[in-house]
């Protein structure tokens, strides 16, 4: 269940996006998103969709593998496009069961909603989770608040609690399969009974997570202090971030790409979006 | 009903993330038969299966092909009686001290039994007896599992397997971690459970030491595959083939070996140090 890839997890690779400066990375995915929101026009969406095709091509991660990562989104993808269809009103109904009345209006909206939604996971996950370290990720979102360090913001502390946290994601997963191999063994039994039932079956299994997730963050933090670590102050870095001229094309890129979808919306409002 | 191998494995593959190019073969078409009662010892090098082999045995883990029989029955005849499997093959999972989490250290070995339905007086019992196998004093009965030392803790889960009362009895890596006189008290105390309750046991260990002295057979995997499966004494005098698939004989076989190449040989199928000693004694009183 390790190597399963999830929603979020980072993919090796060694391609163009992948090798961006994160910093960078996180300002253009930010930027995409204001784009993907500006987006009204059909032909804007047009547009996105193939730019989206086009970032995940580059990535070079099988698109299989971006498509499987969406499978736990699906419900929610399935909910807000029957909510559009079933309760947007408008000019042009098309047919009407009783009470339930479909307009036009209703299915271009959940379909561009979708597509909204749809670009939104793909260009987060393509930009930063599937191509940038977790803790390249942090290091650059820690320089890029940095500037709150004036406020008396401790940038560097939630960064390292960032980083931290994300580290152990996969090692507490694993544990938990363990624990939960353990009881089994023993035969508890996870999926039979009422809720209250379920409910108290979790407590052999949440005790020694919880005790183990403490212990793990007593040893860190002894490992931490006999490394002398003390905090943000002064600490130099092992990689320093460097933004090439690449990565100011790229964000260059998304403006233009942002522009484009003002003019198309502009141009060419074949069906809108009202929303 | 008993039939002829406690244990049986027919052409069993497994594979993990089947469907994902990380694919791994953790068997390869394994076969495998294990008599009824004594002690089994499972070696192999990391990464060679041993886990993998274990998780299947009380279906854990379902097999991709073959079958997994226990006392002569497709554990996966009935899916929905597997848990009656988990009853019947105890397994004691690698640094099971972290499964621990009841109020007291009689809760703890006795959930395993709870679940199988047990209560009362029959329950009671069987938490005693559970505990006197693993060495656990009636004085820490009453403990909170989680004031106890390691080596304690490790016996507290021992004991909540062995309190289900299993036909055969699994432990992966049981001594690992603890100091010699640990392993011993565990190790024994296996032993002992495992003659008088004539349960079959299978040990997963990286110690030759151990394994030389409380197994009867011993099985060495490499490769997702069995490499033998021997009485343990004439697993040992195989030395070259245990070094090529990257595992070790005993210190005391090896110096049997190196006696051998100048001239005294006592054989090398020399395991424990006292049959070595034994061996020697009678060589020197062969030459006045």
């Amino acid at each position: 269940m390790k190597s399963d890839i999830i929603f979020g997890q980072y993919v090796e690779g060694d391609s163009l996006i992948h090798r961006l400066d994160p910093r960078i990375k996180i300002v253009a995915a930010f930027l995409y998103i204001v784009v993907i929101f500006l987006a009204k026009s059909a032909t804007a969406f047009l547009l996105l969709t193939l730019s989206a095709v086009f970032f995940v091509l580059l990535t070079r991660i099988p698109p299989r593998m971006i498509l499987r990562a969406m499978k736990p989104l699906v419900f929610i993808i399935v909910f807000t496009a029957v909510i559009n269809l079933f309760f947007m009103t408008g000019e042009h109904l098309l047919f009407q069961f009783g009470f339930v009345k479909i307009y036009r209006e209703g299915i271009v909206n959940a379909f561009l909603i979708v597509l909204r939604i749809l670009l939104l996971i793909v260009a987060t996950s393509v930009f930063l989770t599937y191509t940038t370290t977790p803790i390249a990720l942090t290091d650059a979102l820690e320089q890029l608040l940095s500037p709150l360090k004036r406020l008396h913001v401790p940038v560097h502390e939630f960064s390292m609690m960032m980083t931290i946290a994300l580290r152990f994601i996969p090692t507490l997963i694993d544990e938990t399969q363990k624990i939960i191999n353990a009881q089994t063994a023993r035969g508890a039994d996870f999926t039979s009974g009422g809720l209250i039932r379920r409910g108290k079956a979790l407590i052999p299994i949440l005790i020694p997570l919880f005790i183990s997730a403490f212990r793990r963050a007593d040893e860190l933090a002894t490992a931490m202090e006999c490394r002398c670590y003390t905090g943000g102050e002064g600490r130099t870095r092992m990689n320093t971030l460097k933004s090439e001229p690449e990565d100011w094309a790229f964000l260059c890129s998304i403006v233009v790409l942002g522009a484009a979808v003002v003019l198309l919306n502009r141009l060419f409002p074949l069906v809108t979006i009202t929303m | 009903m008993s039939a002829e191998y406690a244990i049986e494995l027919r052409n069993v593959i497994f594979t993990y993330n089947k469907s994902l190019p990380s694919a791994t073969r953790a068997l390869d078409d394994v076969s495998l038969t294990v008599k009824s009662g004594g002690i089994t010892g499972l070696i192999g090098h990391t990464g060679s299966g041993k886990s993998t082999l274990v998780q299947l045995l009380n279906g854990l883990l379902k097999p991709d092909s073959g079958t997994v029989l226990l006392d002569g029955i497709d554990i996966w005849a009935e899916p929905k009686k597997i848990r009656e499997v988990r009853f019947k093959a105890g397994l004691v999972m690698q640094y099971p001290e972290y499964q621990l989490f009841a109020e007291t250290v009689t809760e703890d070995i006795a959930f395993g039994p709870k679940n199988m339905g047990l209560s009362g007086e029959e329950l009671e019992k069987r938490v005693r007896e559970a505990a006197s196998f693993s060495g656990l004093g009636e004085d820490l009965l009453e403990k909170s599992p989680f004031d106890l030392s390691g080596g304690q803790k490790r016996r507290v889960a021992l004991a909540g397997v062995i309190a289900m009362n299993p036909k055969i009895l699994i432990l992966d890596e049981p001594a690992a971690g603890l100091d010699p006189a640990g392993r011993r008290d565990i190790l024994g105390g296996i032993k002992r459970f495992s003659r008088e309750s004539g349960t079959t046991v299978l040990i997963v260990s990286h110690s030759m030491e151990d394994m030389a002295m409380y197994c009867d057979d011993v099985i060495v995997m490499a490769h997702a595959k069995i490499l033998m499966h021997r009485p343990t004494a004439e697993v040992f005098s195989r030395a070259d083939e245990l070094s090529a698939v990257g595992l070790d004989v005993p210190l005391i076989t090896r110096v049997a070996a190196a006696l051998q190449r100048n001239g005294v040989d006592i054989g090398l199928d020399v395991y424990t140090v006292d049959y070595a000693v034994g061996k020697l004694k009678e060589r020197l009183a062969e030459k006045p």
